[in-house]
């Protein structure tokens, strides 16, 4: 299996701002791979700097066996981009917009097998400025498409869209990978990167906080099981649990042996004639892994 | 596809776009024709010498001023502010992430709006025979062409530089404007000469706009010769490059922050 990206040590600093600080990533070619994270985290940043259009501070980066902070027309004729934020010509029509940039290929889709693969065949001949927003950006989808790239860039593809149409973008997606096409996307949502990706990496604050298949990301996280309860105020002696309790004498503990831990706790409390109030055992969802991942970061470069 | 191939299909495609938005059509096209009939019709009685040394009623005189105002309308402020516009929108950033060299991006845009500035200029000057005693300049023809030529070649130059200043769309009809009607008025455009005052030669001296007009003139009413003004044409030359020179070094393709 070849690389189709790989990147060691990225860093990008914007003045006083490190908004990518050393990252490494590796994406195989055929493979569907997940940039998640918060807003602010350096999504945008990286794939740019993938992509050509930014200059990184420092580090290696190689996409498709071409650097392409140096790569020329033969590099941008191999990728797609969709980018977060761009228009077209609003006077075109939808056909005439994916004509012209698939024009620009070497080897062009049909224009109107692309136009009904995102979705839009009923709006061929409406002009863009009549698009609403989720139209428009099946459009940008459809234009990254039109030169049949071998590696697609999305950022954010589906922010902005509403369930439906979230869902024939994935189905685009998997069209795609089905086709051994590499895609690089970024995400700010757990259950896109879950449903699309064979690998993920989250990022927070410029650094990759996790990384892996979807299914064993935050592996450790997921494990944990959270015991939590609250003691009484007038309960002395109360035993330290690796924890310092909340004002209102709540623990929150994280235990990858919930049995045991849940055994420690009751004999303790039946030992006292002390009742566990508001006990509540519970396994983070995926989000939650998420949120933790992205947050435990943010925390930690705040206090720097 | 091969590089002028891809220019022509930018023309194309520029051109269905230019004649939807009702907007560019109606400034950059039916503009100048206005102006040429508002002027000749309040100032159109009088007598005046022009570049070439013939005397000609001032109405003449507009269709030669209007067919140079064209091509600037057509080439710097079309340009200018289309392109402030594209940028705002992030297609020169989409083009840039395509194979299509820039030049060819670029230079597609530029014919697009010379090939306006010619229909513009042909339509003034047909109108110009038909009712304001314009005759055709068929005599000087090459010396007409090759001055509407260098012309829009210029002002596209310096269309695409001054996007080098212009912070966001919405600013920019405000300075594209601001940057040339001034010189419009003090350049024998809207307002025939006759001895203006010395600064005002200054001005028509230093800017590209003066010598344009000149050259137009000469080129439409020159009795005899072949209607080539040379100095004023490398003055306009030499403006173009320096557009040229700026554009290449500080046009930006993504929006200014
Ligand atoms: N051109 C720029 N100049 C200065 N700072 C920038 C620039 N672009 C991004 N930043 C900063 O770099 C950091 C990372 O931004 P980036 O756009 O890469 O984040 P992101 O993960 O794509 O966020 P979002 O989910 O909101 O799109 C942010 O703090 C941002 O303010
Ligand atoms: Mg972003």
């Amino acid at each position: 299996m070849t690389v189709a990206i790989e990147v060691r040590g990225l860093r990008k600093s914007y003045g006083d701002v490190e908004a990518v600080r050393g990252i490494d990533l590796t994406v195989e070619s055929g493979e569907v791979f997940a940039l998640l994270g918060p807003n602010g985290a350096g999504k945008t940043t990286t794939v740019e700097i993938l992509e050509g259009f930014r200059r990184r501070s420092s580090g290696d980066v190689s996409v498709l066996g071409d650097d392409p902070a140096t790569a020329g027309a033969e590099f941008r004729a191999r990728i797609g981009i969709v980018l977060q934020s761009t228009g077209v010509d609003p006077y075109l029509t939808v056909r005439e917009t994916v004509d012209l940039y698939g024009g620009y290929y070497p080897n062009a889709r049909p224009v109107d097998e692309v136009v009904d693969l995102v979705g839009l065949s009923e709006k061929r001949d409406t002009r863009v400025l009549k698009l609403s927003g989720g139209q428009q950006q099946r459009l940008d989808v459809a234009i990254a498409l039109a030169g049949d790239p071998e590696l697609l860039f999305l950022d954010e593809p589906t922010t902005g869209f509403d369930p439906g149409a979230r869902r024939n973008a994935w189905e685009i997606v998997r069209n795609l990978s089905s086709l051994r096409k590499t895609v690089f996307l970024t995400t700010h949502y757990m259950d896109e990167a879950q449903n699309l990706a064979n690998r993920v990496a989250v990022i927070s604050n410029g650094e990759i906080v996790a990384e892996g298949p979807p299914s064993t990301l935050g592996g450790r996280h997921l494990a944990a099981t959270v015991v939590r309860f609250r003691i009484p105020a007038a309960v002395a002696d109360v035993p330290d649990w690796g924890q310092v309790p909340a004002s209102d004498g709540t623990f929150e503990l994280r235990t990858d042996d919930p049995t045991r831990m849940l055994h420690d706790m009751t004999h303790w409390a039946m030992e006292r004639d002390v009742s566990l109030e508001a006990l509540d055992v519970s396994r983070p969802t995926l989000e939650d892994v998420y949120l933790e991942l992205t947050h435990e970061l943010g925390a930690t470069a705040g206090s720097e | 596809m091969s590089g002028p191939g891809q220019v022509v299909r930018q023309v194309l495609f520029t051109n269905k776009a230019f004649w939807r938005n009702p907007a560019s059509a109606f400034f950059t096209f039916a503009f100048p024709l206005m102006f040429l009939v508002i002027f000749t019709t309040l100032f159109g009685e009088d007598e005046i010498p022009v570049v070439g040394g013939v005397t000609v009623s001032v109405s003449t005189f507009y269709v030669a001023a209007i067919s140079a105002f064209s091509v600037i309308s057509a080439c710097y402020t079309n340009i200018a502010i289309s392109v402030s516009f594209q940028r705002d929108a992030g297609i020169l950033k989409r083009i840039r992430g395509t194979p299509l060299p820039s030049w060819a991006f670029l230079l597609g845009r530029v014919v697009h709006s010379t090939i306006i500035a010619v229909i513009l200029v042909a339509i003034c000057a047909l109108f110009g025979a038909a009712f304001y005693d314009a005759e055709l300049p068929t005599r000087t023809l090459p010396a007409f062409l090759v001055t509407l030529l260098v012309g829009a070649a210029s002002f596209s130059a310096l269309g695409l530089a001054i996007t080098a200043v212009i912070p966001n769309a919405d600013a920019s009809p405000a300075i594209v404007n601001a940057s040339i009607l001034p010189i419009l008025f003090l350049s024998d455009i809207f307002i025939p000469f006759d001895n203006p005052p010395a600064w005002v030669d200054f001005v028509g001296k230093v800017f590209p706009v003066r010598h344009f007009s000149d050259a137009m003139q000469a080129a439409y009413f020159s009795p005899t010769g072949s209607g080539f003004s040379g100095v004023d044409l490398l003055v306009m030359a030499v403006w173009g490059l320096l557009g040229l020179v700026l554009a290449a070094r500080y046009f930006s393709w993504e929006p200014r922050k």
